[in-house]
């Protein structure tokens, strides 16, 4: 879910090896201990207290000048955006050998410096094909009610089990960013793409003090890598508007997250070959009712221009994928974001009305491999079920398993696309996590008029009567007298109505009178919902939903290159491993 | 309902025609929305329109955002990408105390149609209702 995100000018990365006295010292772009791939491109920025003079500067990496170093000359700005600060730019840097690189900046009086790996795959291409799942703030507990309500459990024993539960490596991921330990989609996406950590709202850049959102140091993402060195496709694919942060860390660079024109306009400049997912609104020129931009392109024209087939729905995207000259394929199907499984295929809520055509995942994912799969150098394919975290936000749990089962059905389909082929690296991880958890259950047929009375815990808990998943594999009803009992470790003032909402996605705190930033309890939920819990919040005010947690994350792959995780690993390693199974760096 | 619509209006000019959310748009496409035949119709002409009032910035206002359900969010306060795409901006005809963003309101003004920037917010906006009021219901 966008949230609204304090953007702080400058969040600086922690700058190691400070000499005495430097309480001013300068700011360093990448941050310290950074993990750069060889031959990917970044920019370095050394940003400085006050106004210095360029004569008195002295910037090196491992001893020698910088431009000396990179081979290119660096731009210094005396007074950056007209402040009383300057700092020393050097756009596209790259570093070829493997190694460590230490850059070393002097103003005459404070030194700073910061220390760099650059690494290389150790070992040739392994991997000819990457698809990367991206479970939206996809907790442990979402996997595990998954489980149970697709697959069904019996005497402890789960019926069978999801597609995901049979990956063979696993690792527990560290989420945070250089500002946090808490972070959030686009931070924790970009260094899934980039290999790069920085800060919350931040996609591709590090957060430096440039007051353009767009101005800020970039980082290569790996979409941008291996179509550059290896020739592969790109293939997007999500449940969320395109811009959202997690497509949108395919390709975009932006200090904020929100940028939703700029990064529709970065995504045609990126041609990814697919682009697959809600958020037409920001394509539609400003005349047309329903659009979100500030001039009068349309952005679904030029992609046409540029050769892309146009899909507004399951039919057509499945058209235009099976026909064997579609090299490019553009998928726009809601104008915000599209609506998740429980609404589409069985409660009819949400915007499944105006919008009755919208595919599932699992038949976006299908038809990308159908359109990445002609170009034989391979591809990368990053498939995101964005609705898991969305419905995490508002505490509105039933739907955000449904979005796990359709990860996981989506899942499915590319496991079956690469089975006999063990030449795809594929990759199923969360990007940050949800303070969710699952306490037993809630039975109507316990005694009490109090909700909290009839929720069971232990032995009381027994087992939930979903009825069985039907093909698609989700239980047709979530309404049932014995169901789970979900709750989150935070959240904002609101009602705890024990049941499902049927009538649409939880909205669990609204604005308080004359107080834009102040929310507090929805009160429709309370006079329907006899029994329920008013719930005081224990999060500041100012969040209407539920915030990240910072607890680990669980990552499963298989395939070439995928035994790089186990244990625990930096969300860094993601791009790492990715990398390597491709043979990049070297 | 169409037809019975436009008697009420041929028959009372000075009353005003309600218009629900769900009548505005005629057609909901990825590729835009489409007025619908009743907005055509009652452009420039007096309506009453049920909705919620959008947390708005300041406490007196004569500017405000009507929407089909309670925003959750202050959509002013986070990007414009927050708004449904089916909202109606309100220019009141004299600045007033805003209400819950729970409390259903009735507006009325004149309905004007089209692509519009505010001048003085940049806001864009579809429809609009002029030298209008509300009441709490």
């Amino acid at each position: 879910m966008r949230r609204l995100l304090a953007t702080t000018a400058l969040l600086g990365g922690l700058v190691a090896g400070l000499l005495p006295g430097a309480a001013s010292a300068q700011t360093i772009f990448p941050i310290n201990r950074a993990e750069i791939l060889a031959g990917s491109r970044f920019d370095v920025k050394v940003e400085f207290a006050g106004v210095v003079a360029r004569d008195a500067l002295r910037v090196t990496l491992n001893g020698k000048p910088l431009d000396e170093a990179f081979g290119k000359a660096a731009e210094f700005v005396e007074r950056e955006d007209g402040q009383a600060a300057s700092s020393l730019v050097l756009r596209d840097a790259v570093l070829a050998t493997p190694g460590r690189y230490v850059l070393q900046a002097s103003d005459g009086q404070n030194t700073a410096s910061v220390s760099w790996e650059v690494y290389a795959a150790p070992g040739q291409r392994r991997a000819q094909n990457v698809i990367l799942f991206v479970g939206d703030g996809m907790t442990v507990a979402n996997v595990t009610a998954a489980r149970i309500l697709s697959r069904g459990i019996e005497e402890g024993r789960y019926r069978s089990t999801l597609a995901m539960d049979n990956l063979p490596r696993m690792a527990t991921v560290g989420t945070s960013g250089s500002d946090s330990i808490a972070t959030d989609s686009a931070n924790s996406a970009a260094a899934y793409n980039t290999g790069h950590k920085s800060a919350v709202n931040a996609l591709n850049v590090y957060a430096s003090r440039a007051r353009g959102t767009l101005d800020h140091p970039k980082v290569e993402t790996i979409a941008s890598l291996v179509r550059r060195q290896l020739g592969m496709s790109i293939g997007i694919v999500t449940t969320a508007e395109i811009q959202d942060a997690t497509p949108a860390a395919v390709f975009a660079h932006t200090r904020r997250r929100n940028d939703y024109i700029p990064i529709t306009d970065q995504l045609l400049a990126a041609q990814p070959e697919v682009v697959m997912g809600g958020g037409s609104a920001s394509f539609l020129p400003r005349s047309t009712p329903g659009s979100r931009r500030a001039d009068e392109r349309n952005m679904i024209d030029a992609f046409r221009q540029a050769g892309y087939v146009f899909g507004d729905s399951a039919e057509s995207m499945t058209a235009a994928a099976a026909d064997p000259n579609t090299r490019r394929l553009l998928g726009l199907f809601n104008l915000g974001n599209m609506d998740g499984a429980l609404d589409r295929f069985y409660l009819r809520q949400g915007t499944v009305g105006r919008f009755p055509n919208q595919p599932d995942l699992t038949e976006q994912t299908r038809a990308a491999l159908q359109v990445l799969s002609r170009n034989p150098a391979g591809f990368f394919l990053m498939v995101e079920s964005g609705s898991i975290d969305k419905f995490n936000h508002p505490l509105d749990w039933e739907r955000s398993v449904y979005e796990t089962i359709m990860l996981d059905n989506a899942l499915k389909v590319a496991l079956d696309w690469a089975a006999n082929r063990d030449d795809t690296l594929i990759v199923v991880v969360p990007d940050h996590n949800h303070g969710m958890s699952i306490t037993g259950t809630v039975d109507d047929n316990r005694p009490g008029t109090e909700m909290r009375e009839k929720v069971g815990v232990y032995e009381q808990a027994g087992f939930p009567n979903y009825p069985a998943a039907d093909a698609r594999g989700y239980p047709p009803r979530v309404d049932v007298s014995r169901r789970l009992a979900v709750f989150f470790a935070n959240f904002p003032d609101y009602y705890e109505t024990f049941r499902p909402h049927l009538e649409g996605p939880n909205v669990p705190a609204v604005a308080q009178q004359g107080q834009a930033n102040r929310f507090m309890a929805n009160e429709r939920y309370r006079e329907a919902n006899p029994g329920g819990l008013l719930r005081e919040g224990n999060i500041p005010r100012s969040n209407a939903q539920a915030v990240h947690t910072v607890d680990d994350v669980i990552l499963r792959a298989t395939g070439p290159g995928s035994e790089r995780f186990q244990g625990f690993v930096d969300n860094t390693m993601v791009f790492r491993a990715m990398a390597e199974a491709l043979g990049l760096g070297r | 309902m169409l037809a019975a619509g436009g008697a009420l209006v041929a028959t009372s000019a000075s009353a005003a025609t309600p218009l629900r959310f769900d009548q505005l748009y005629g057609a909901w496409t990825v590729e835009g929305l489409r007025f619908s035949a009743e907005v055509e119709k009652l452009t420039g002409q007096e309506v009453a329109m049920r909705g919620f009032m959008a947390p708005p910035l300041k406490a007196e206002a004569d500017f405000f955002v009507l929407s089909r359900e309670p925003m959750a969010l202050c959509p002013f306060c986070s990007s414009n990408a927050d708004w449904p795409p089916d909202i109606v901006v309100v220019y009141l005809r004299r600045q007033a105390t805003p209400v819950d963003a729970t409390v259903p309101i009735e507006t009325r003004g004149r309905l004007e149609r089209g692509s519009w920037t505010d001048p003085a917010t940049g806001f864009v906006s579809q429809l609009r209702l002029r030298d209008a009021a509300f009441r709490t219901v």
